[in-house]
């Protein structure tokens, strides 16, 4: 096959992902060249481009679909069924707005080169130590991936240590991000309290309200979650992967052959959760604002629907979940409001009853009976031969 | 003043260039331990070893002396205590008193279960426990020893050595035709030759072995036997069955168990013919 020759050897058996990073890799290609390029290039021609609001909505898809993944790594694989990742979502999020902030300046309402403007409201004299660092990019990039990692790490250090399980642990993730929810809430947090952090202005110098830089942070996005998928995938495919479902399936005998179960645990939650921090610090840019709404514990369920009804423990079956989750949330959203959460209630009981292994479940059936067929075909055939 | 000399008297103490602290010595102790001595030829003590369960009195101050090499037959009705002296010695149930000790020097009261495991006692459990979503060959590589923690894990790939390793042991217990096979779909046999099979992989120096003849035929039975004796010498192996023919068939030296402790030990024969065996087992 030519098209390995993209791939890594670990992707080669992995159809569904070359599918997937082929097909990102298209649309990326396609909105740089006809949003990018030709209006750059051809100015006359520009007519033929996506509208910009598409390319976000796009680009917000792929980080939420990054999230998948990284639910789906500790779900799927581990059998840890995380019922609070999307904080570590936020707090990538808020690690990001925190940079946002800082680049405002003193273009805010009330033009305070130092304080962004919800602290100047509350009559604060002074940034709080915690923002101190976030002027810097590099510094906010670190957190990025720090700040969800080292939350994820203590709280796994905790609960697997104490050998917590199953719906205990999935109800203790709940408690986690409701927890961080009111936290946030309150003013004193000095993360804008209710309102969040919003009213961005640039990123790296560069304009965010600017077509090119929207289509940059969708590049970013797509580059993202081509990078998280692949990682993802070599973890899976190696030997840790093989023993993290190992403990997913028979944890007391990973145990008794030597694995310290706690330690591989942690390690695929904190990593999880890192790639939920950076999905996140995409997706801020691309919605203008993070709020405590992030934290609220619905996000975390609705997340694993869209993990269950693309079909857990395959990683693209979390991808083709969020997209056709979301895209259906969008549409509904709009056209017919009240008939949302129904639509999503529905889709969720439909999927466990009658796809319990997701859309990639039913296509791999269809797939088997196919090839039985054939199989009977062929077995008739040679029986008229013989 | 007094409180001050005291004080002053204590930090002296501490300060001593000669003093050895005793966190300092269970440090190398723990060191040392990591290496199994078997100088006076037994591998695994249980003394005085209790535990209870709510009050039911599963283990009874059992003591009980594993020699290196030895095969050793563990029988004793239902509720004896049998399996959960297997989980004191793995770890899994820590015991309310009483001493364990691997070797000479290795405490494994004190030790987590992988611990237990890398140290070289290897469990097969008595409802065959594998990894049904992976190969054969997965679950024979998963079980290798080698180092097993996580970051070793992520970036390792098979040496020519082990792949020899696995197809050695698959040989062994008969699987190679279904190497690529996933482990659910084995019959109920393969799958306890399959867990036998993982046992080997570790390499133990102590094989606790949970009924493995529970559902296999004759000729199963015969091959388990066959192999379970070939075993003893270069690793110790401890049975717990039910199945006497079986147990006949493999022991020189039987434990009965009764309301967790020893009732008796000796030969098979020895064991049957006495009284004490055979009122436990016929009743009075």
């Amino acid at each position: 096959m030519i098209i390995n020759r993209f791939f890594p050897q670990f992707m080669h058996k992995d159809t569904g992902g070359k599918w997937l990073l082929s097909l990102l890799a298209l649309v990326t290609i396609i909105v740089i060249i006809f949003n990018f390029l030709i209006p750059l290039l051809l100015p006359e021609m520009s007519a033929l481009h996506m509208p910009t609001y598409m390319v976000t909505l796009l680009g917000k898809y792929l980080c939420l679909a990054l999230l998948a993944i990284a639910l789906d790594l500790v779900w799927g694989y581990c059998g840890i069924l995380s019922l609070g990742h999307a904080a570590f979502f936020a707090l990538g999020g808020y690690a990001m707005g925190m940079y946002l902030m800082r680049q405002i300046g003193d273009r805010g309402v009330y033009g305070n080169p130092e304080l962004p403007d919800f602290m100047v409201f509350l009559n604060w004299q002074e940034l709080p130590w915690y923002w101190i660092g976030f002027d810097s990019f590099a510094f906010t990039a670190l957190m990025i991936l720090l700040v969800p990692g080292l939350l994820a790490y203590v709280f796994g250090w905790m609960t697997f240590r104490s050998r917590v399980t199953g719906v205990y642990l999935s109800i203790m993730t709940q408690a986690m991000t409701y927890a961080l929810m009111l936290a946030f809430f309150r003013n004193e947090m000095g993360l804008g309290g209710n309102n969040g952090l919003t009213d961005f202005k640039d990123i790296l110098g560069f304009s965010l309200q600017s077509d090119g830089t929207r289509i940059i942070i969708f590049s970013l996005s797509a580059l993202a979650l081509a990078l998280g998928y692949i990682t993802s995938r070599f973890i899976v495919e190696s030997k840790l992967g093989k023993t993290v479902v190992a403990i997913r399936d028979a944890e007391l005998r990973t145990r008794f052959i030597g694995y310290k179960v706690e330690d591989y645990k942690l390690w695929i939650f904190v990593f999880s959760a890192m790639l939920a921090g950076v999905a996140g610090a995409l997706y801020v840019p691309q919605v203008g604002i993070i709020n405590p709404g992030e934290f609220s514990p619905i996000n975390s369920i609705e997340l694993a629907i869209w993990v269950a009804i693309g079909g857990r423990g395959t990683l693209f079956g979390a991808v083709i979940g969020a997209l056709l989750v979301n895209y259906a949330k969008t549409y509904f959203t709009g056209a017919l409001p009240e008939f949302w959460l129904f639509a999503l209630g529905t889709l969720f009981i439909v999927s466990t009853l009658y796809l319990p292994k997701g859309i990639v479940g039913l296509f791999e059936r269809i797939k088997n009976k196919n090839s039985d067929q054939n199989k009977q075909a062929e077995n008739k055939l040679e029986e008229k031969t013989a | 003043m007094n409180t001050l000399t005291q004080v002053k008297h204590k930090f002296q103490d501490v300060l001593r260039r000669d003093r050895t602290f005793n966190h300092t010595l269970q440090g190398m102790h723990s060191i040392q331990g990591n290496e199994l001595d078997i100088s006076h030829k037994t591998v695994l003590y249980l003394e005085d070893v209790s535990v209870s369960f709510d009050g039911f009195q599963a283990l009874n101050k059992l003591s009980l002396y594993i020699d290196d090499g030895e095969l050793r037959c563990i029988i004793g009705p239902n509720g004896a205590g049998k399996t959960t002296m297997m989980d004191v010695i793995t770890g899994k149930t820590r015991p309310d008193a009483g001493t364990v000790y691997f070797g000479q020097t290795m405490d494994l009261t004190q030790m987590a279960e992988h611990d237990i495991a890398t140290a070289g006692i290897g469990r097969k459990f008595q409802k065959p426990t594998i990894f049904p979503e992976h190969s054969v060959w997965e679950n024979l590589e998963l079980a290798m020893k080698t180092d097993k923690g996580v970051w070793h894990t992520l970036f390792t790939v098979l040496t020519s050595e082990q792949k020899d390793r696995i197809e050695e042991v698959m040989l062994t217990i008969g699987l190679q035709a279904l190497c690529y096979v996933k482990a659910e779909l084995l019959s109920h046999g393969q799958k306890q030759w399959l867990e036998i099979g993982m046992l080997l992989m570790q390499d133990p120096r102590v094989l606790l072995v949970d009924e493995p003849v529970a559902g296999m035929t004759h000729q199963e039975m015969d091959r388990t036997a066959e192999l379970l004796t070939s075993l003893a010498g270069k690793h110790s192996v401890v049975v717990v069955e039910h199945d006497m023919d079986f147990v006949r068939s493999i022991a020189n030296q039987v434990t009965v168990l009764h309301e967790g402790s020893v009732l008796a030990e000796g030969t098979m024969d020895e064991v049957q013919n006495n009284q004490k065996v055979i009122e436990v087992y016929l009743g009075e």
